[in-house]
């Protein structure tokens, strides 16, 4: 039995410096003074946890993607091409229409299409327009609509787009550790957190402003990096030239060599689209406004075999060559552009902003001295809460309180080092979350100890009320950990940032709580009962 | 002098010679013999929240929930809330609620514009909004450094150089605005009352530059949270569901776990808590907010767990005790678990109470709703619970043989063996 304890110590050892080093990573000669003052101010925490943005303070945005503008913008199009294309065909009809742009934007309605003209309409949309399902009513009606996987492909789309490019702004304010993304559960919707900016009009005004298009002439790259760019130049970058990096997308790292002129900026676009090239591989189609293609032609014709680059908010998206001149209508293709690619870019070149309107459904502004503050309350609140259940264990138990109060002690090092691990977000309610753990982990303890001290009273030996009293307590403690943690699953779902942070920090606590309360506290024990002389009591 | 010292029960020598604490040694109390007393407590609590919840309309759903405008605002001094009220009117905002916020002294208020008031227009910037119109002493083509962000510092004093540096203007100048906003924030409390608070922060050249171009107003915001309609409505039905589905779950773990009756007096009683602590909100006038949801549905699971510790005891004592009736069994279980129930709620009571007195303004209403709800859920599950299986098998004996409520041997259907036991008798 010895030899077991001495396995089980060991693990235990192996628990405390895991998650300790999850805590405070490598020890760098900490002093108890600069620890107690690190505690208060939440700089403890500064390595593995962060601190989530209701304790440091910063601005925390919630935006709704207009998601239906990309699909009126695609059936927009596909407008086009099916008036073009009967038109080609040659087939009369009497009215094309969106009934529902603002319900049903992937509708379009084509009325008094001649019975002989249906088949070229269905080749039409066959070959131009695959995404799209046509159906044929009464009265010569026909019905186009988007395909419902193409619909949400495209609003996703939307909002993936929306993200990056927001990205691409908010890099401009030079935020630590921003935070945007997708938010709730396939509504739309962007949730942007940025730490320490308490100045929301600003971040919007940057959001809202339409990104600056731009097409210059590529005169060398991509280069691994500025260095490298400079070294291919001997050290000095051409006049008319300045480097600019690629998209934030790429895997790597890119710099490119580019004019500082544009050739054609996005006022000048007209519209753009997605096709196939003689050899089937996707390209992008775009039409330039007539002043814009008058310069157009007159920077291609100049530098036919040259490279253009399409530049977004100051960073490169593409880059293909000048096969001919073009005036207003042109088109890039290359053989590198995968379909998502082209529609990527063609998205790009015909919004030049977000790929859909943006609206605000909330908006909160944490001052850092509410954080400040805040911090220092919850700190506070869970240092008191826990030296009154740590002092009260002692008191009511005596020697066993000493052992309730080292698996308390544990408990809490697993769940900061599991925070600290995981790179969790500790919020307000997370500070809370740790509290509560404190006073349902130590539940634990209370329901074994009475458990014990029953079985004391009954008549047994101390071993065996220690064995019977973790016995019958277990049960028990499953159960009550097992509806806390289910409520606080339910939580994790419906919860939001904060609320969520305190889902996962009692949650955790909870299940740390059961190794330690019952494990450690079991190991304690048996190594007490090691040490005394058989028929001595046990101090409970 | 013979005079003695006695223990009273409350202190246990132990053969070592240890004194150990110990509260209710082997309480007998007839908890099922007061169950009026306990039914009409919780009736009287119940009822005064849902007659509260009926006047107000329903809860009094928090921002989050009912959308609006929130604006946390911090004065160097007592401000005026009429003072307040007619600045804001004075500039169109007619409908805001204002109210003082922390302890007194703290200088605190909170506008409150309603939903109605946030239009979409007005989501674009009622802070700003609300910022202009209370600042009483604008000193035209000044900004207000107690409300100017780190960008606005860092921006004016790039634009205005007053060090002359030659190199990295850009990032010294964003340091020193972080370093002075910083310290407003951190050190000051958000505010500063003069210029002269920059003293030994800043470069005196600094200061002298930020007084040309700024101003001290008498007031900071520290906290806006603006929510538009939308949210709300979805956060609301998100609320509800959740609320339903914990208490599902409950109700299902239970069942499998013991019987389905036993499921059935849980949720009973953690519906009875969640009822009266969301009264205890409406009575008081508290706003139930996203938190406030979070402490319910951890109350919801906590509060199972008295429960469950009784349950379990009378389960075992069932199998213990076959002729005893059931009545005598659950009172006993009830008295055999009564210190670990009223210790185990103590200890987490403690520490919610700790959040609660120390836990600062934002925690507020969740420490508010655990501090009630721990209350309610320890007494719900010796007051109402155990008794609801007591009461379920008298209905159940009164129904099927008349005349021979009372008896003994009753049975409560029991995981297992009860159950086939059931079956044998019937057999």
């Amino acid at each position: 039995m010895n030899k077991d304890l001495g396995w089980k110590v060991i693990l235990i050892v192996a628990v405390i410096l895991l998650f300790a080093y999850g805590i405070f990573g490598i020890p760098s000669g900490v002093s108890g003074g600069a620890l107690a003052d690190g505690l208060l101010s939440g700089g403890m925490f500064r390595n593995g946890i962060h601190l989530g943005l209701d304790l440091k303070g910063g601005t925390n945005l919630i935006l709704q993607v207009q998601v239906n503008d990309a699909i009126n913008v695609d059936s927009d199009n596909a407008v086009e091409i099916l008036k073009d294309g009967l038109r080609k065909a040659k087939v009369n009809y009497a009215e094309i229409t969106k009934p529902d742009p603002a319900n049903h934007p992937e509708q379009i309605v084509l009325k008094g299409v001649p019975p002989d003209g249906s088949s070229a309409l269905r080749d039409l949309i066959q070959n131009k327009l695959p995404e799209y399902d046509s159906a044929s009513g009464a009265n010569d009606t026909w019905t186009v609509t988007m395909k419902p996987t193409a619909v949400s492909d495209t609003k996703n789309q939307a909002v993936t787009q929306a993200i990056e490019t927001i990205r691409n702004r908010i890099d401009q304010l030079g935020v630590t550790e921003p935070v945007i993304e997708e938010h709730g559960l396939g509504q739309y919707q962007i949730l942007v957190q940025l730490p320490g900016v308490d100045d929301p009009a600003r971040v919007k005004e940057l959001i809202q402003s339409t990104a600056m298009l731009e097409i210059k002439q590529s005169l060398g790259g991509p280069y691994s990096s500025q260095d490298a760019a400079l070294q291919e130049h001997n050290g000095v970058l051409p006049n008319d030239a300045m480097l600019m990096q690629g998209h934030t997308g790429s895997a790597n790292d890119e710099w490119y060599l580019v004019s500082r002129v544009s050739a054609v900026r996005g006022k000048d676009l007209r519209d753009a689209s997605t096709g196939t090239d003689e050899n089937g591989q996707p390209e992008v189609n775009f039409v330039l406004t007539n002043e814009g293609g008058q310069r157009f032609y007159n920077f291609t014709s100049q530098h036919i075999g040259d490279s253009l680059a399409v530049v977004l908010d100051n960073k490169v998206q593409e880059v293909a060559n000048i096969k001919e001149p073009i005036r207003d209508q042109g088109r890039i293709s290359g053989g590198r552009m995968t379909q998502q690619q082209a529609k990527d870019l063609a998205m790009i070149l015909r919004s030049g902003a977000l790929p859909a309107g943006i609206k605000y459904l909330d908006e909160e502004v944490v001052g850092p001295s509410l954080g400040a503050d805040s911090i220092r309350a919850g700190v506070r609140a869970a240092v008191y809460g826990m030296v009154a259940v740590l002092i009260f264990m002692l008191i009511y138990y005596r020697a066993a309180g000493v052992n309730a109060d080292l698996a308390l002690i544990l408990n809490l090092v697993i769940l900061l080092g599991f925070l600290g691990f995981t790179g969790a977000t500790l919020t307000l309610p997370g500070i809370a979350g740790v509290i509560l753990t404190v006073g349902m982990g130590v539940d634990s303890n209370v329901l074994i100890f009475e458990r014990i001290r029953e079985e004391l009273r009954n008549g047994k030996t101390p071993p065996s009320a220690v064995e019977q009293g973790f016995g019958h307590a277990w049960v028990t403690i499953v159960d009550t950990h097992v509806t806390t943690i289910v409520s606080a699953a339910i939580l994790f779902l419906f919860g939001t940032g904060p609320v969520k942070g305190f889902a996962v920090t009692l949650t955790f606590g909870l299940l740390a709580n059961l190794f330690t309360a019952v494990f450690v506290s079991r190991v304690i024990f048996d190594w007490v009962l090691s040490r005394k002389r058989i028929g001595e009591a046990l101090s409970i | 002098m013979n005079k003695e010292w006695r223990t009273t029960g409350d202190v246990r020598r132990t053969t070592k010679g240890f004194c150990s604490v110990e509260f209710f040694k082997n309480p007998n109390i007839d908890f099922l013999g007061k169950k009026w007393y306990f039914i009409a407590f919780s009736l009287i609590f119940s009822v005064a929240g849902v007659i509260s919840l009926i006047v107000h309309r329903g809860p009094n759903w928090g921002i989050e929930f009912r959308g609006g405008t929130l604006v946390y605002v911090k004065y160097t001094h007592t401000p005026s809330l009429d003072a307040l009220r007619s600045e804001l009117d004075r500039v169109g905002i007619h409908n805001a609620r204002l109210q003082t916020l922390g302890r007194a002294g703290s200088n605190q208020v909170l506008v409150d514009l309603p939903q109605e008031t946030t239009t979409e227009a007005a989501l674009e910037n009622p802070r700003d909004q609300i910022v202009a119109a209370l600042t009483t002493n604008k000193v035209p083509n000044k900004q207000d450094l107690n409300n100017a962000s780190v960008l606005a510092v860092s921006k004016y004093l790039l634009d205005n150089d007053p060090l002359h540096l030659a190199t990295d203007a850009q990032k010294r100048y964003s340091d020193i605005a972080q370093s002075i906003t910083d310290f407003r924030d951190k050190s000051r409390g958000g505010l500063f009352s003069s210029f002269n608070d920059l003293n030994g922060v800043a470069d005196p050249a600094v200061v002298a530059s930020l007084q040309n171009g700024f101003f001290l107003s008498d007031f900071g915001v520290y906290n806006t949270v603006i929510v538009g309609p939308q949210v709300g409505a979805q956060l609301r039905g998100q609320a509800l569901r959740a609320t339903l589905y914990s208490l599902l779950g409950m109700l299902i773990y239970l069942a499998v776990r013991f019987e389905w009756i036993y499921g059935v007096a849980a949720v009973i009683t953690v519906f009875h808590d969640t009822l009266i602590t969301v009264g205890a909100f409406s009575l008081t006038d508290k706003p139930i907010s996203l938190t406030v949801i979070a402490a319910i549905l951890t109350l919801i699971g906590y509060s199972n767990n008295d429960t469950i510790v009784v349950f379990d005891r009378i389960r075992e004592n069932l199998k213990l005790m076959r002729r005893e009736k059931l009545s005598d069994i659950v009172n006993r279980s009830i008295n055999q678990t009564l210190s670990r129930t009223i210790l185990t709620a103590g200890l987490t009571f403690l520490t919610v109470l700790a959040l609660y007195l120390f836990g600062g303004e934002v925690l507020h209403g969740f420490s508010f709703a655990l501090v009630i709800g721990i209350l309610i859920g320890t007494y719900s599950s010796i007051a109402i619970a155990a008794p609801i299986l007591v009461a379920y098998q008298d209905w159940r004996s009164n129904r099927s043989t008349p005349g021979f409520a009372g008896q003994g041997g009753t049975k409560v259907p029991q995981s297992g063996s009860g159950r086939r036991e059931k079956a044998k008798a019937r057999a």
